[in-house]
């Protein structure tokens, strides 16, 4: 209890809340886990730079207390990359959604994988956009409705993870806001990872997108999030068939590769000798 | 003493030069013509001086880098042109929204889109002035020479650290390419502004607090007062926040820590307006022509004079008004099919104001504003 107390009054802007976000939604879960692992890289709050984009997940950069750089809708890691390029020392952790990153901010996304600059991404999927109104993003699966695709949408979902991998991310782990330990560590792997890392984290969307698509509750929702999840390492002992409709959660990749900010400061302290 | 240094080298090359004196030390950018050189300049020279170049993967992400380095305290700009100046659009306005100083050089091309690709024009001063969306004020600065970019550049710089706000300087392909003699300053000639940083105690410090000139003072990332900024409409915390009043005092700041300095921020080049019974107002490679064209009507008796805008945004109103006080009319050439002509319009509603356009991709020669100036009388 103490425990929570400290990080509550230390990480948290606390005359800020309550928070916007609907009953039963998992951003909290995720920030909470954010925080926690915050906290466990032992990192000086001065030195946490929180980025964020726009829509329900970015907003909670509004209620951390660190260093915080709101942005615009797909940006996030475009800002990022300018600011851990121009102050390296900096611990950057950007969050996103899953349209804010994967849509508008594609680009912006596979770049910074290519670069494999030191930013730590988190990302909250919970399958649609929810701060307008439940529309489809490129991760809503196949068939699932939402308010502009009432019959079911007909595109098919991203993959973040592989992705990210294709476009040079070294570090991709996905966690579930139903195991919020395991996301914590996922987290910390992440931050201290160097280089372009990505975590994805499932969360439920009960009023945009459970509703819809008759998934019940919130406590239906993790539920069936945990049913359908399996470890990375218990993934490697099963038979492909049975992963069909499964969620891989844990360290997906991660390998060492050259980071970029390292790498551009290197190259001028290289040439001034 | 130093020997200050002289250089023939082109508008762009200028820029850079200004840029680099203002202690400007980080570049992100994206490839166009005719804006290219400032890119290869910097990324040539700011890693000698220790600073940073990243080229972006688009100019929204190249003006987002420059505001996420500016963030930390890093004098940042980025250069570009007509499309790319479309696209960043969107983060000047964070810049605006979250009082981010930084530098924006638009080499003015021939549009709309792609346009004539690569000839010049002057057609980008109300995307200049209202591109990005909503209720804001912008500063802009419009050089006419090599010396000018230069010069400007710098001053570009301390207006955005002074009123912590984006400055875009709006050169054009001529001004840009072309070369000329210019005398780069020796260091400490000219002052160089700092933003202001806070000087309270951590716990007291807000990332939007102004002070009583409007002008809130700015923590860096990484420094004991954490800084907050957003581009949603905030309090003074930096928080959003969506209160009517709240939302009209900020937009209202926003607005007048521009527009009510417009005496300190604007400037004008004057030239023959002792007795000038016509004025010429313009900017940029068109004051160059008019300029020329004033000296050849001067040798034929004719009482004309010129004004030369150095500052587009906010709009130098009053300093145009005193000067012309005594000019019967006003001819205004400009590489657009008017647009700044409203503005002298609206700033000089009591004069005979008279407009030359051109908007061919080909710049205004001096024959064509004299013939103008006849054709008006």
């Amino acid at each position: 209890m103490a425990l929570i107390e400290h990080l509550t009054q230390e990480y948290l802007r606390t005359k800020k809340l309550p928070h916007i976000w609907c009953p039963g939604c998992g951003n909290g879960i995720v920030t909470a886990a954010l925080i926690r692992a915050i906290e466990r890289t032992g990192y000086d709050q001065r030195d946490v730079v929180i980025v964020s984009g726009i829509g329900c997940s970015s907003r909670a950069a509004g209620y951390l207390n660190f260093n915080t750089l709101h942005t615009t809708h797909g940006r996030a890691l475009a800002f990022a990359t300018g600011l851990k390029m121009a102050r390296p020392e900096l611990k950057l952790f950007v969050i996103m959604g899953d349209g804010d990153c994967s849509a508008i901010g594609g680009n912006h996304f596979i770049h910074a994988a290519r670069r494999n600059i030191d930013l730590n991404a988190v990302i909250i999927n919970n399958h649609i956009y929810g701060m307008t109104g439940g529309q489809h993003s490129p991760l809503t699966p196949t068939g699932m409705k939402a308010t502009t695709a009432p019959r079911g949408t007909l595109e098919r979902p991203f993959d973040l993870l592989v992705l990210a991998r294709g476009a040079g991310a070294t570090f991709a782990a996905r966690g579930i806001a139903a195991q919020p330990r395991q996301l914590e560590q996922l987290i910390v792997r992440g931050a201290t990872h160097k280089g372009f890392s990505v975590v994805e984290a499932l969360s439920p969307c009960p009023i945009a997108y459970g509703r819809r698509n008759k998934l019940g509750g919130a406590v239906e929702m993790l539920r069936s999030m945990k049913d359908s999840s399996i470890s990375v390492e218990r993934a490697a002992e099963t038979e492909d068939a049975e992963l069909k409709d499964k969620t891989i959660t844990g360290v997906i990749y991660s390998f060492d590769a050259p980071e970029y900010a390292e790498e551009y400061y290197r190259s001028i302290s290289d040439n001034k000798g | 003493m130093v020997q200050s240094e002289v250089k023939f080298i082109s508008g762009n090359e200028a820029c850079a030069e200004g840029a680099f004196y203002a202690q400007a030390r980080f570049y992100a950018g994206y490839p166009i013509t005719p804006s290219s050189e400032i890119a290869q300049i910097a990324s040539e020279r700011l890693p000698t001086l220790g600073g940073c170049y990243v080229q972006m993967e688009d100019e929204i992400a190249s003006i987002a880098a420059i505001i996420g380095a500016s963030c930390c305290g890093v004098k940042s700009f980025t250069a570009t042109s007509g499309p790319g100046f479309s696209l960043m659009q969107e983060n000047l306005g964070v810049a605006i929204m979250g009082e981010v100083p930084c530098v924006i050089i638009n080499v003015q091309r021939s549009g709309p889109s792609t346009g004539l690709a690569t000839s010049p024009a002057q057609a980008d001063i109300m995307q200049c002035r209202w591109g990005t969306h909503g209720d804001h004020a912008i500063i802009a600065l419009t050089p006419s020479s090599v010396q000018e970019c230069y010069e400007l550049t710098i001053r570009a710089f301390n207006l955005s650290e002074k009123y912590r706000s984006p400055v875009v300087i709006l050169s054009d392909k001529t001004v840009a390419q072309m070369r000329e003699k210019v005398i780069l300053f020796t260091p400490g000639e000219v002052e160089l502004l700092e933003r202001k940083k806070p000087t309270g105690s951590p716990g007291e410090y807000l990332s939007f607090r102004p002070d009583d000139d409007g002008i809130p003072p700015m923590a860096s990332f990484g420094d004991p007062h954490l800084l907050r900024i957003t581009s949603s409409t905030h309090n003074e915390q930096g928080f959003t926040d969506d209160d009517p009043s709240n939302a009209f005092t900020l937009i209202r700041r926003l607005y007048d820590k521009i527009e009510d300095n417009a005496d300190d921020i604007t400037q004008i080049k004057t030239y023959f307006m002792e007795d000038a019974e016509t004025t010429f107002i313009t900017f940029g490679i068109t004051a160059r022509a008019a300029l020329n064209a004033v000296h050849k009507l001067r040798e034929e008796g004719n009482k004309v004079g010129l004004i030369n805008l150095l500052t587009m945004w906010p709009f130098p109103a009053c300093k145009i008004k005193e000067a012309v006080a005594n000019c019967r009319s006003l001819l205004v050439p400009e590489m657009n099919l008017g647009q700044l002509v409203r503005e002298v319009e609206r700033a000089c509603c009591a004069k005979e104001v008279h407009s030359y356009t051109k908007s061919n991709g080909k710049n205004i020669f001096p024959g064509e504003i004299i013939q103008a100036w006849r054709d008006s009388l």
